[in-house]
């Protein structure tokens, strides 16, 4: 309290009250401080732990681009939790600002680190070795041997040995200073180079490369132009124009699953032969085009990455006219290709038609209702509902092919009010009830979806990745060292060696034993070495 | 089919032995703080006297305690001969341990790394197999508990929890670089570990050497600072090696799934494995941070590599779940 009363009593003699004297940092001054905290050393393990924290997240909460279906799933189960989620950005936290914040300011970070390290390496390059301590037996590890008095170009040896175990030498008129381990920075600096190299890698990927998928039948093909892909994603920098004009046929698509007791029904392979004409008017040349091994044609990577089934149905109206013929995608629900899917047949006169159908590769109808119990077609089947309605002007407005939207159709009932049920087995046909038409099971047929892919900066990352582990090792594994030989005479007036080392980084080993190696090699009386 | 049988069969085998070896190792650390007990009465009794016996309690207790232990010929032997029995049992189980692992290659006609389960019994084997060079290399006895309890444990959830039957591969697993990013992985994996291991370790030695009672099993491990290099020295050598794993993993991703990055819970993990590890390295190199903070944070590199291994393959489902696990 007293010494309270003693300012205040101060400030009150001093008349008005007088500003606490800050240095004045201005705006550069500011700049500078802030410049200086973040590339600190300290902010930097901050930020990289703020970005493995960051990181969690994304892979225990459903993210948006990997599984949208799961994210729409959330929103539904957490009414509350889920907007929230939605507005900080936890459904796609990769590419949420706060996330980009970090590892933006990360990068910001290590450059500003090592922009002048790479000036002070730049000048240490050409440094000599610092000149020899007075003292080298206060040095973390020396060694004493006895030269014999006429040993003139001990120096000289010891210079020779040190430049063969790749130090750099000094010699000066009684003493060497040596040092190595040069490249122990220069690997530090270039892993953390390649890592920006790294990002510019990523980022020219994202802004000039482009990704979609399609689905094609097998026996049908692909060309490579925007109307042909179900989803395509590009960057900022993309052009249609870019993309090469090649056209592909899935020839044959072969699979196998496990049929033996252990993880029945697991894939096994799957190897689609592919025709790929290179561009309008080359000849095509067959392919084989399978998972780990995809197709690069003219700069752009074609992936095989799923398939499923297509049931080839053909309907008739109720008029006996074909309003429909040939396969079907349906989407697997399951890991044995309970397929979902819708037959539209718009064309189906006086009524539109339209199928909700299930095709089942190995099925079974039990309590659990119509399923398929293995992922291979054993005993393929289709289930469907049916719907119909007036017919409809094309509108050409674009609608979900897998689904069926059935506002305006009505499902079509039995006389009990039941709705109609549709059973097929390959080659069964039905008539529909109250003469609507009917509907047969040709077949079926297998469709594969390609995903057609270009990522530009792939190269840049990928041999900026390889300096990256080489620097790291660089950087982990070159001990720097330095060494000093001083030749004199001891108190009793013999002549001696001396050698000091010091090791210039943490935790190395063997210091102790090379310096008496060393002084051991030099001496004309090698017993005579004593190390400390 | 047989070679499946004789494979489990060592396996279980290896599982006994390496617990039976950790029984060996812990009667040695039981031995010798009676030694260090009944010892350290007797310095205390002579000290009176004796004024510079007082003096050599300040010599690291590393180094005092095998001269001190030799010089007292009727319970050292013992000790001793605990940890001979506890060596002689982990090659034992090294032995098994690789057998069956060698066995369950030939079963599936294949390199034994498809799942949690063959990965784990190869991990085993690298982090024991470490353990053995660097025990004949430098002599690293003390690590012999935490070690076989750890190749124990392993091994045993292996072999009971994460068990799976011999299968072929999935498609998406045909690939050089199969053999090349898990055996990378598998490798850092143990290297990890038993930098890990060390740092725990480190932590109890350092608390014990501030209190100042250093005695019982802490008297037999080498001095913190000691503990800490050649736990940085795993890690060093561990940290470029997951680079080299998490950089061919998406070389893989990029050839199997058509992108090399995808945010997999699996390739997010490693990321956040790679990064607190990075930490860990920046840490060693900052006033304030080294010691305690560089070992915790090495601690949790090591859970966070645990648990992308165990935790994500049983919680969450991604792309790198193969084979029920």
């Amino acid at each position: 309290m007293t010494a309270i009363k003693t300012r205040e009593s101060a400030a009150e003699s001093s008349g008005p009250t007088p500003r606490p004297e800050l240095p004045r940092l201005g705006w550069r001054g500011g700049l500078r401080y802030l410049w200086t905290q973040l590339t600190s050393m300290r902010t930097a393990l901050i930020l990289l732990f703020a970005l493995a924290l960051a990181a969690i997240p994304g892979s225990l909460i459903p993210q948006r681009r990997i599984s949208p279906v799961r994210v729409s799933d959330f929103l539904n189960e957490h009414p509350t939790l889920g907007p929230i989620y939605d507005k900080i950005g936890m459904f796609s936290v990769y590419s949420s600002p706060w996330f980009s914040a970090i590892y933006l300011l990360l990068f910001v970070s290590l450059i500003g680190c090592i922009l002048p390290r790479l000036g002070v390496y730049a000048r240490a390059l050409h440094a000599r070795p610092p000149k020899t301590p007075r003292n080298l037996v206060r040095l973390p590890a020396y060694a004493k041997a006895d030269i014999a008095d006429g040993d003139q170009n001990v120096l000289d040896r010891a210079a020779m040995a040190l430049r063969r175990r790749h130090y750099r030498v000094d010699v000066h008129s009684d003493s060497i200073a040596a040092e190595r381990g040069y490249l122990r920075e220069a690997g530090n600096l270039v892993f953390h180079s390649s890592l920006v190299f790294v990002l510019i890698g990523v980022a020219i990927g994202a802004l000039f490369g482009f990704r979609g998928t399609s689905v094609v039948i097998v026996g049908q093909g692909f060309s490579n132009n925007l109307t042909q892909y179900d989803d395509f994603s590009a960057g900022g920098r993309f052009n249609e124009a870019d993309l090469a004009p090649f056209s592909l046929t899935v020839k044959t698509f072969d699979v196998k699953f496990e049929t033996g007791p252990v993880q029945r029904g697991a894939a096994r392979l799957f190897r689609a032969n592919v025709e790929v004409t290179d561009r309008l008017g080359a000849a095509p040349r067959s392919e084989v085009l399978e998972v780990n091994k995809p197709l690069r044609i003219d700069g752009t990577t074609v992936h095989l990455i799923g398939h499923g089934y297509a049931p080839k149905v053909t309907v008739k109206d109720a008029q006996g006219n074909v309003a429909f013929s040939g396969p079907v995608v349906m989407l697997p629900q399951d890991g044995n290709f309970t397929s979902l899917g819708a037959i539209k047949v718009p064309d189906a006169r006086p009524e539109r038609l339209a199928f909700e159908a299930l095709f089942l590769p190995t099925a079974v109808l039990d309590e659990q209702g119509p399923h398929s119990i293995f992922p291979d077609a054993l005993n393929p089947a289709l289930f469907a509902n049916v719907w119909y309605g007036p017919e409809r002007v094309e509108t050409g407005k674009p609608e979900n092919v897998y689904s069926l939207d059935t506002t305006g159709l009505s499902q079509l009932k039995q006389s009990d009010g039941q709705p109609v049920r549709i059973a097929l087995a390959v080659g069964d046909g039905v008539n529909l009830p109250d003469g609507k038409g009917s509907i047969q099971l040709d077949g079926w047929v297998r469709w594969v979806k390609l995903q057609i892919g270009d990522t530009p900066g792939v190269p840049i990352s990928l041999i900026a990745l390889g300096f990256a582990v080489a620097g790291l090792c660089l950087s982990l594994f070159v001990r720097p060292r330095r060494v000093w030989i001083r030749v004199g005479d001891d108190e009793a007036g013999h002549r001696v060696l001396e050698v000091g080392g010091l090791d210039r980084a943490d935790a190395r080993a063997g210091l102790t034993d090379d310096v008496a190696e060393l002084a051991a090699e030099l001496s004309s009386r090698p017993e005579d070495v004593s190390p400390r | 089919m047989r070679y499946e049988y004789y494979s489990n069969l060592v396996l279980a085998s290896s599982v006994v032995v390496y617990a039976l070896a950790m029984f060996a190792h812990a009667a040695e650390w039981a031995a010798a703080r009676r030694i260090g007990a009944t010892e350290k009465d007797e310095r205390e009794l002579v000290r009176a006297p004796a004024g510079e016996i007082g003096g050599a309690e300040s010599v690291d207790s590393s180094e005092s305690s095998p001269s001190t232990a030799a010089s007292r010929p009727a319970s050292s032997p013992r000790v001793e001969q605990f940890g001979r029995i506890g060596v002689a049992l982990t090659i034992i189980g090294f032995l098994l341990s690789v057998a069956g692992v060698l066995l369950r290659g030939l079963a599936a006609h294949r390199a034994p790394w498809g799942n949690m389960f063959e990965f784990t019994i190869t991990a085993m084997v690298f982090i024991v197999g470490a353990y053995l060079i660097l025990l004949w290399r430098t002599g690293v006895r003390w690590l012999g508990l935490p070690v076989t309890l750890l190749a124990a444990v392993g091994n045993g959830l292996a072999v009971t929890v994460f068990y799976v039957a011999v299968a072929p591969l999935v498609p998406a697993l045909h690939s050089v670089w199969f053999l090349i990013h898990i055996v990378a992985a598998a490798v850092s994996g143990a290297a990890f570990t038993i930098g890990g291991v060390m740092s725990i370790l480190y932590l109890i030695k350092k608390r014990a050497e501030d209190r100042g009672n250093v005695d019982g099993y802490l008297e037999r491990l080498p001095s913190s600072r000691k503990i800490d290099l050649v736990a940085y020295r795993f890690l060093a050598f561990a940290f470029p090696l997951w680079t080299f794993t998490v950089v061919a993993g998406a070389i893989w991703a990029e050839y199997a799934w058509g992108r090399y990055w995808g945010w997999d819970p699996k390739e997010t993990w490693a990321l956040v494995t790679w990064v607190i590890y990075a930490g860990y390295l920046h840490a060693r190199s900052t006033a304030g941070w080294r010691g305690t903070r560089a070992a915790v944070i090495a601690i949790i590199g090591l859970g966070s590599f645990w648990f992308n291994f165990v935790g994500i393959n049983l919680l969450v489902s991604g792309l790198h779940s193969y084979a029920g696990i």
